[in-house]
């Protein structure tokens, strides 16, 4: 099992989640986050006064999913994300040890 | 018809209706009331419409300070100071008010000395029903004490603007209330109070035209908020550490109701429902929305993007400036006012602030010192008997007033008017801010300036998480 975990433009959101819901993914976690990476900050100003803004608004949405299914995972959310220019965010992949089902207590693939 | 005897069978209301009705009939020619008493009915009709505006007018002034500028203001700060900012305004509205009743009132409008009233109204004694012919003649003095009550209460809040996200809360109070006594009373006995120095109707020595508060409410507030910033020093981390606006939402809606209150502020200052008040409300309403427009300009041309601060500052800038001549000028002089106005602040703050880099935090001394010297100056410049009649030569004609009239002499009156309230401004802040310190820490100490004031001198968050 995988986690992926795409950081991506904020008004890419709707169309990345039901890109995936296409595909049949339907456990994932979304976040709004701030951060940066290439892409440089903006520059705001209040009365006169400059503020270089750093930090930028971004939308995290993480999902575990079968190794097996990792790169269309991938593929599906880089298709939608995309919009060529810098900014678009990243996807990181990263193995995942175990998963649990709280409820029942399902172990491993049979929890996702 | 026996008028007298048939107004004591009703209640004061149906009274009120009865009056404003007579006036109707008796003009309409369907009763035979004799001239005697219909003078009186007419007179007692538009004293019930001075009485009501008036009313109406305090409490939109009232609305200029809560929420209206606690909103302003508290959107411009962090968000761990929203609460602390918003009491700082709050805390005006409870304690001015009163000591406005024990004393307040008669040091500014009691008869004394040329700087300062006596004890006369102390308490509100002698303060009722009848009229004060003096100020106000159709309305009653309770009304005209309660309305100037609220011009007391919103100056000591503009000034908490300069020290915003720094100063105690017990601290500020103490400073205002005797700030109050240092330099509000005092001033604004001298340009409205009768016998006061620079009042041009009741015996004053140096003729000072202030229809609605440019000197007793902005000049004051400006400079004191100058001397206050630079007294107190800079916030923690200023001017490295961003220090953005929290929430642009609540100032724009503050500003908002800024500029509908002040039509209570400079058309109330009337003191009656006439035309005079008319003249004022759009006056300042065209000052408003000049400035509003030059702030946007000057954004545009020096950042290519009009910001919704910049739009709502140059309203409060074309307002704060436009309140000295609201009565005096008339209505296209105050576009030219407003347009002034929006441009200079925007220099004053956007400019000249950051080269000189002191921490007035929210403007107060760029957007109403400024605002209210310039506004006090092109009073001297359009005020004209045109608009206000009010000032009368010695054969009863009406007096010139301005540069407009032919009075350029006026200028430099303005400008004695403007020195006098600025030394009052800045002694008085000096001398209130050392006493303060005396009794209590005025700036919060240690790492309390990073937690905020909300949580620190209030014991509550003004945006609650869930845990």
């Amino acid at each position: 099992m995988v986690k992926i975990e795409a950081i991506i433009q904020p008004y890419k959101s709707e169309e990345v989640r039901s890109a995936l819901k296409g595909i049949g993914v339907d456990g994932m976690t979304v976040s709004e986050v701030r951060g940066h990476g290439r892409q440089k900050g903006h520059k705001e100003v209040y009365r006169g006064q400059e503020y270089n803004v750093d930090l930028l608004s971004k939308t995290k949405i993480e999902m575990v999913v079968s190794e097996t299914r990792s790169e269309e995972v991938i593929e599906t959310i880089m298709a939608a994300a995309r919009t060529g220019k810098i900014g678009d965010g990243k996807i990181f992949v990263s193995p995942v040890r175990e998963v649990v089902r709280i409820r029942n207590g399902d172990r491993g693939e049979l929890a996702l | 018809m026996d008028l007298t005897n048939k107004e004591t069978l009703l209640s004061p209301s149906k009274r009120a209706v009865f009056l404003l009705f007579v006036p109707v009939c008796a003009y309409a020619g369907i009763t035979g009331i004799e001239p005697g008493p219909t003078v009186a009915a007419v007179k007692a009709a538009q004293s019930a419409g001075d009485n009501a505006w008036v009313l109406m007018s305090a409490a939109l002034v009232l609305l200029m300070t809560g929420p209206g500028l606690a909103l302003f203001y508290s959107g411009l700060v962090r968000q761990k100071n929203v609460l602390g900012t918003m009491m700082q305004s709050f805390g005006m509205m409870a304690m001015v008010t009163l000591v406005w009743a024990i004393c307040g009132y008669s040091l500014v409008f009691g008869e004394g000395s040329p700087v300062l009233g006596d004890l006369r109204y102390a308490f509100l004694n002698g303060v009722g029903a009848a009229p004060n012919a003096d100020y106000a003649p159709t309305i009653p003095h309770t009304t005209f004490m309660v309305y100037q009550m609220m011009f007391a209460i919103i100056t000591p809040a503009l000034i908490a603007g300069a020290f915003a996200e720094r100063v105690r809360f017990n601290a500020m109070m103490i400073f205002s209330l005797l700030w109050m006594f240092l330099v509000y009373f005092p001033v604004a006995h001298m340009v409205w109070g009768k016998g006061g120095y620079l009042n041009p109707f009741l015996g004053g020595r140096v003729p000072v035209f202030d229809f609605a508060g440019g000197t007793v409410v902005h000049i004051t507030s400006g400079f004191s908020a100058l001397v206050t910033a630079l007294y107190i020093g800079r916030r923690k981390g200023h001017p490295d550490e961003p220090m953005k606006p929290h929430s642009l939402v609540l100032s724009f809606i503050g500003a908002c109701l800024l500029w509908v209150g002040w039509f209570g502020f400079n058309a109330g200052s009337a003191l009656a429902a006439s035309a005079l008040a008319s003249s004022a409300f759009v006056t300042t309403h065209l000052a408003s929305a000049s400035g509003a427009l030059a702030w946007m300009l000057a954004e545009q041309i020096r950042n290519g993007k009009p910001s919704a601060l910049g739009g709502i500052s140059g309203a409060v800038a074309g307002l704060a400036t436009v309140t000295q001549g609201a009565g005096y000028v008339a209505p296209f002089s105050g576009v030219l006012i407003g347009l002034i106005a929006g441009f200079l602040c925007y220099f004053m703050v956007g400019v000249v602030k950051n080269k000189f880099g002191y921490d007035d935090s929210l403007d107060v001394f760029g957007v109403h010192g400024v605002g209210g010297l310039v506004g006090c100056l092109l009073t001297g410049v359009f005020a004209t008997r045109a608009i206000n009649e009010g000032l009368k030569l010695a054969n009863g004609q009406a007096a010139p007033l301005g540069l407009v009239d032919g009075n350029a002499g006026q200028i430099l009156n303005q400008g004695i008017g403007a020195a006098i309230a600025i030394a009052i401004a800045v002694a008085g802040t000096l001398v209130a801010l050392k006493l303060t310190g005396l009794v209590t820490p005025v700036r919060m100490a240690g790492n309390e300036e990073e937690q905020g004031m909300d949580i620190v001198l209030h014991g509550e968050e003004g945006y609650a998480s869930e845990d």
